[in-house]
């Protein structure tokens, strides 16, 4: 075991960075250092905003989001499509989506995917408010906007079928090559997704 | 340690953030699990996703030791199958039941069983006799196979229609015949090799039949309920195109 190069204090700030995703033990030192020798600017204010953000933290009671506010910012932007809602699987799917501009719609956040493995089954994930919120009447299309793995395909086609007597459009990514992807680099069921999914040009 | 074998995958859990836990049932080695480093990788992430054929080599200093595998993909089915609906809850359902085995107790039946299954599992109509005859040999494996050989009243071995609900042996239609309501029908593609897929009613006596004794001698003595998945699959081969 390596010998502690600093106080206890600061020890347990590199052990509490190392857990950071994308950071490991060097790079959280590395950070701490950082972080150390620009207290004033960096690390005084980083632990306000840390403090700040724990003190207000919630999850949506409407879509699941996370936010500082309750219905979340999202929801409460009146400029949203309304009627186009885009379920995730995660938060962070849905950052993404945000990123991309490609959608001004509402979102609803289901908190993971129906995994047999991990124990996740229909009763661990958000979908009550989601038929809820469908059956609303505001909704008239539904996006799924789920990964395209086996547990995330396998949750969108449950939720299409909790959904069906329900007279929302029900719709889905689609699969097929990236953009900046070759063909010879792509593995065989992106391929045939993609064949699948062709369109006339 | 080390061995090389043919595996089918049936689940991957991350671990940490550039690493996975891959489950496969393999031909010789059972149920087993072992680490996949960088399985975490959105590079791997399409060939390690369950349904698909690998190539294993695991090791490990010690056999008790969770290993590591290296994988190489031979059949990529995941992709094909995940696109329809009855195929995707075919493969979760079957992840639910095989979890139900030992980890590392061999069963190569079932094994080559799957990998048959997996390559055809998006023809809706085969689907539904695949996972109600793959019921029964679980049923089998587990240890409470059903004895549709003979009929339980007669010994005879024509004209096997029912199952009782209880002792789970076959009936023959004259000695079954007055408790008819009581017993469970026994479709034939079950006892026998049938040139076309069966008909939907057969296959729903079917899963009828496997439910209830899933229920009755594994999941309930578990304190588990029957898969979710396998309510989902029944309704998807229900609607026609799955």
């Amino acid at each position: 075991m390596p010998r502690a190069v600093a106080g206890p204090e600061i020890e347990r700030l590199i052990q509490l960075l190392a857990r950071v995703p994308g950071l490991g033990p060097r790079s959280a030192r590395r950070a701490a250092l950082h972080l150390i020798k620009k207290r004033e600017q960096l690390m005084s204010p980083l632990a306000s905003a840390f403090g700040e953000v724990l003190g207000k933290i919630c999850t949506c009671r409407v879509c699941g989001n996370i936010d500082v506010r309750d219905p979340c910012s999202i929801c409460c932007d009146d400029t949203r499509d309304p009627t186009l809602l885009v379920v995730v699987a995660d938060v962070a799917d849905l950052w993404a989506l945000e990123r991309a501009a490609a959608l001004n719609a509402r979102y609803h956040v289901l908190g993971g995917t129906l995994s047999p493995l991990d124990g996740i089954g229909p009763e661990e994930l958000n979908l009550a408010a989601l038929v809820a919120r469908v059956q609303g009447g505001a909704v008239s299309e539904v996006l799924l906007a789920l990964g395209a793995t086996v547990d995330g395909q396998t949750t969108a086609h449950y939720i299409t079928e909790l959904l069906r007597e329900t007279p929302v459009k029900v719709t889905r990514l689609a699969h097929g090559v990236p953009v900046g992807g070759e063909l010879d680099y792509l593995d065989e069921g992106t391929l045939s997704a993609a064949i699948r999914a062709r369109t006339s040009s | 340690m080390e061995w090389s074998d043919e595996g089918i995958i049936l689940g991957v859990r991350r671990h940490g953030e550039a690493n996975a836990i891959v489950e496969l049932m393999t031909a010789a080695h059972g149920r087993h699990l072992g680490l996949v480093r960088g399985g975490g990788s959105r590079r791997q992430a399409a060939a390690l996703q369950p349904g698909n054929e690998v190539r294993a080599n695991w090791h490990a200093r010690l056999d008790e030791h969770l290993g590591t595998f290296a994988l190489e993909v031979t059949a990529a089915h995941a992709g094909r199958l995940m696109g329809r609906a009855h195929s995707a809850f075919a493969l979760s359902h079957i992840g639910s039941l095989v979890r139900l085995l030992p980890e590392r107790d061999p069963h190569p039946a079932l094994h080559a069983m799957l990998a048959t299954m997996v390559a055809h599992l998006d023809h809706q109509r085969l689907t539904g006799m695949m996972i109600a005859r793959f019921e029964l040999i679980m049923l089998a494996e587990l240890g409470f196979g059903l004895d549709l050989e003979r009929c339980a009243a007669t010994g005879g071995r024509n004209d096997l229609l029912y199952v009782s609900p209880k002792s789970g042996r076959a009936v023959s239609r004259d000695a079954g015949a007055p408790w008819q309501a009581q017993l469970f029908a026994l479709p034939y593609f079950l006892i026998a090799e049938v040139a076309e897929p069966p008909l939907p009613e057969d296959v729903e006596a079917a899963f009828a039949l496997t439910g209830h004794f899933l229920a009755r001698r594994v999941f309930d003595p578990r304190g588990l309920p029957l898969p979710d998945a396998r309510a989902s699959l029944l309704a998807a081969l229900k609607r026609p195109g799955g």
